[in-house]
């Protein structure tokens, strides 16, 4: 295979060169540090947009509606305008509240999304840190968001936050088991937990197809797992409008709400590319063996984009579900992860074992 | 599930109160339920009501009769037109005025609609109140034929104020049979989008079976009625019991459920809508014809004495009951609504139930806030 | 063994019932035809209202400036919230009586219910309703309205 017109390595190892040979080591560390902090920055920002604008209209197009529609063509300054709102809205202070966990609360998760996202493969040499227990990383960091969640349910002095809040713990405890699990059957095949060597592993077909019907089922249950991590519908029991109002974040206003409000879609985004990267190949293009033209011409796509569009089908299908289905309670939400999703997922990674184990994996 | 929360002593210092309502996103409207929970189990409920009360009985005793009937538009919004002719009834029986055949086919058919546009516009709500927002919108695009064809006939689209006294405001318009006839064809395929997304989920079963019953005893002591009340059981349609309009004179079913859980009441609306599109395929091709009123005279005054009329609305029976002193405005008014005796169930069904259940039972009492409160 | 059975088959429902409903809501995002939005102010000019639609109440008048009403006032005895105010006024016949006419009909646009009773009680036919609907004003005193126009008068075949 030859990715050489799109491999990004030489222009980092590139940059970084640059920047080692004219400036210190320390220096060139915080250049280096900055410049990524930026581009992550700018790039949170704008998928966090697109995804709010994305959700809107796929929803409204659900229901027989058009959506946004009145601010720019199509709508799509709608958002911007709903920033600037909520930029400048009053910062109501809360009575009797836990004034700096409630500050602090919206950047906790702002900050474990931030982090998650930094493990994440866009495209061959195009990732911040490229750990080789990349997996247990992400698991293990995206979990901290429900901190925040909680500090922001605790400190906000109001019952309805509070029930969220909790629900949200209870739910992210158990399914954080789910999550788990389902990668570490991709692990099992892959033999690897480096994100960049799981990519590469998928450069002859892609896991979901690799593994037959184990890492089918290990996928379902991550999209449903992730779906209740990122607090989504039909899982989105921590805010369910028609119950608590606003959840968790009842009593923010302003731009702390924004925060919360723009996590909600990163967690989506994160949660989806997870799974792209893991089941569906990553930025690898989709190669059928044997098909030599086909997988020339999939090649000349660039892997960004085929990141990208992986992971916003994966996010259509997780905006389909929320827009479909009723919410569950909470202790249907418990059922069906201690009854159903973990003694599968379990069985699971047996089978999937065993597969690799007698080599009847491709 | 339920909890057993009538421990011999109940640790009142264990509870804690909510508040939902009278601004709750699932209350639809200004009602007020103090809840006590403990975790999320709730202990026992308390519904206070009033926010919208705009003193519609004390209103009609200086209108007359004619007059009264754009107010009990305004009573339960959803089913204006049944409203309307629960006190045409009463006039006319009083007055003992023949009403044109015509204007009685005309009368049940436009009660059937509003019912189905009610138990639509419920099927909405019900669906966002267990948090799939899309029903919403999906049951106001399908009512919207409805108003519609209300809107061609009536002049508007909620408050009609359709009836009078002996007759209609006017005749149905030439569209309105052809209309009605597109709509129950179209209808018919969208319930059945309805069953996929909502009646046959997994979740939502999972979410209301076996959830907030009510027995056929309690349905009676605490006079449940409608839907909510034939779910348990209680065969309470004035509509076979008490018939008027010309539903002696077509064939439909009483739906009669016997568990009294909240996917019963559920099922019970759904059954409705399609029974209520037979009632209509009945009626529609045979409405005479005649006059669209009665020869009423200008100011009606109705011989004093005590009458009583009821109808069955989209939520269970709708009274009226009028003290005439002779005059051309009643002596007192007064309405029984079928949501406040409803609503005094809540409290007896949501018991042990969590705040989740509470909205969904609530939700499936299918409350009008200002039918309550008048 | 049963209870075994019934894990699966209570998964395979789930999920099918689970994809039923997927399926209707997948329907609709892939069949724009479907939507029913109605984009209202850009269609204004095309938008009709029905013919019986009750906007506001309003007194016709034909082309040489004459309505029908004859100030009787019985349509704002009948009005159940007071929303029409008769002022009438007297002139002098040519055969040197005096006649009462109507001198304002004041209508409160904003305390109407939109009943019809001061429609279907005017003796001569004089109001009808009128489609119009957008009635959002700045000030509330643009919503009381006279309804006779300046300098009509009855026509003739109501006056005999
Ligand atoms: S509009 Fe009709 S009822 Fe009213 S004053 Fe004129 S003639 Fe009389
Ligand atoms: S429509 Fe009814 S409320 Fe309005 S002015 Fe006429 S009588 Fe009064």
């Amino acid at each position: 295979m030859d990715f050489s017109i799109y491999d990004l390595t030489s222009f980092d190892q590139g940059i970084d060169k640059c920047l080692y040979e004219n400036l210190t080591p320390f220096w060139a560390t915080v250049v280096e540090m900055t410049l990524i902090g930026l581009i992550f920055l700018i790039f949170y920002a704008l998928v966090a947009l697109f995804l709010i604008y994305a959700e809107r209209k796929v929803c409204a197009f659900m229901q027989n509606r058009v959506g946004p529609n009145r601010v720019g063509p199509y709508g799509i300054f709608q958002l911007i305008a709903d920033f600037i709102k909520l930029m400048l809205k009053e910062i109501i202070p809360i009575k009797n509240a836990d004034k700096f966990l409630f500050n602090l609360a919206p950047f906790i998760v702002v900050i474990a999304s931030f982090m998650a996202m930094a493990a994440i493969p866009f495209a061959k040499g195009l990732h911040a840190i490229d750990f080789d227990i990349g997996i247990l990383y992400v698991v293990a960091v995206s979990s901290m968001g429900v901190i925040g969640v909680l500090l922001a349910g605790w400190s906000s002095n109001n019952k309805y936050s509070l029930i969220g809040a909790m629900r949200s713990g209870a739910m992210i405890v158990s399914y954080e088991l789910s999550v788990g699990l389902s990668l570490l059957t991709v692990v099992i095949l892959a033999g690897t937990m480096q994100f960049s060597a799981i990519v590469e592993g998928q450069a002859n077909g892609w896991f979901i197809f690799k593994g037959h019907l184990p890492a089918v089922i290990a996928f379902i249950i991550y999209l449903i797992a992730g779906t209740a991590e990122a607090n989504r519908g039909p899982f989105d029991l921590a805010e369910a409008e028609s119950e608590l109002t606003a959840g968790y974040h009842t009593e923010y206003s302003g731009i702390k709400f924004a925060l919360f409000y723009m996590c909600e879609y990163m967690n989506m985004f994160i949660v989806a590319s997870i799974a792209a990267t893991v089941f569906l190949g990553g930025w690898m293009p989709l190669h059928i063996s044997g098909w030599e033209g086909f997988n020339h011409v999939m090649d000349f796509i660039p892997p960004f984009l085929w990141y990208l569009g992986k992971t916003f089908a994966l996010v259509w299908v997780i905006m389909w579900f929320k827009w479909t289905f009723p919410r569950l309670r909470i202790d249907q939400v418990l059922t069906l992860e201690w009854k159903y999703l973990l003694p599968i997922n379990l069985v699971n990674i047996l089978i999937m074992a065993f597969i690799v184990l007698m080599g009847w994996h491709f | 599930m339920k909890e057993d929360i009538n421990p011999p002593v109940r640790n009142i210092e264990e509870e804690y109160h909510i508040n939902i309502g009278p601004q709750h996103p699932s209350t639809h409207g200004v009602l007020r339920l103090v809840a006590s929970l403990k975790g999320e189990t709730v202990t026992s409920l308390k519904p206070h009501c009033g926010y919208i009360h705009r003193g519609i009985e004390k209103m009609c005793e200086k209108d007359t009769y004619p007059q009264v009937i754009h107010l009990t538009d305004r009573m339960d919004y959803l089913s204006a037109h049944i409203n309307n002719h629960v006190v045409c009834l009463l006039v006319e029986k009083a007055l003992e005025v023949d009403v044109p055949e015509r204007v009685q086919y005309i009368r049940t058919i436009m009660d059937e609609l509003t019912r189905i546009a009610s138990h639509q516009l419920w099927w909405g709500c019900f669906g966002m109140d267990m948090g799939g927002q899309t029903c919403l919108l999906y049951g106001m695009r399908d009512r919207e034929k409805i108003l519609d064809a209300f809107e061609e006939s009536c002049g508007s689209r909620l408050l009609h104020s359709y009836y009078t006294p002996g007759g209609l405001m006017k005749d149905i318009h030439p569209n309105f049979q052809k209309k009605v006839k597109d709509f129950i064809k179209y209808f018919r395929k969208k319930i059945h989008d309805y069953d996929c997304i909502l009646t046959g989920n997994v979740i939502m079963q999972e979410r209301t079976k076996g959830v907030g019953i009510l027995t056929k005893e309690e349905a009676i002591d605490y006079g449940v009625t409608g839907p909510t009340g034939r779910a348990s059981g209680f065969s309470c349609d004035v509509r076979k019991r008490y018939p008027y309009g010309v539903y002696d004179r077509v064939g439909f079913k009483e739906i009669l459920g016997t568990k009294g859980d909240t996917f019963e009441r559920y099922m019970m609306r759904m059954l409705e809508m399609r029974e209520s599109m037979n009632i209509i395929e009945q009626l529609i091709d045979n409405i005479p014809a005649g006059d669209y009123t009665a020869k009423m005279k200008a100011v009606l005054k109705l011989p004093a004495g005590e009458y009583y009329q009821r109808v069955e609305s989209a939520r269970g029976e709708l009274g009226v009951y009028v003290v005439s002193d002779g005059n051309k405005s009643p002596y007192r008014m007064k309405f029984r609504s079928p949501n406040f005796s409803n609503l005094s169930a809540l409290d007896h069904i949501c018991r042990g139930f969590k705040i989740a259940d509470l909205i969904a039972i609530s939700g499936s009492l299918d409350f009008v806030i200002p039918d309550i409160d008048r | 063994m049963k209870s075994f059975f019934k894990y699966f088959t209570g998964i395979f429902y789930g999920v099918k019932s689970l994809l039923s409903g997927l399926s209707v809501t997948g329907k609709y995002f892939f069949s724009p035809g479907a939507i029913v939005t109605q984009q209202y102010p850009e269609n204004r000019k095309k938008l009709e209202m029905f013919d019986r639609f009750k906007g506001e109440v309003v007194m016709p008048h034909d082309e040489k400036n004459h309505h029908r009403c004859t100030g009787c006032g019985i349509c704002g005895n009948s009005c159940p919230n007071g929303s029409i105010e008769i002022i009438q006024d007297k002139i002098d016949t040519p055969d040197g009586k005096k006649e009462r006419i109507i001198g304002k009909h004041i209508y409160h646009l904003s305390m109407c219910t939109f009943c019809g009773l001061c429609i279907k009680s005017c003796p001569s036919n004089a109001l009808a309703w009128g489609q119009e609907f957008e009635h959002a004003v700045f000030d509330r005193s643009k919503l009381t309205k006279i309804l006779n126009k300046p300098g009509s008068s009855i026509s003739k075949d109501i006056a005999e």
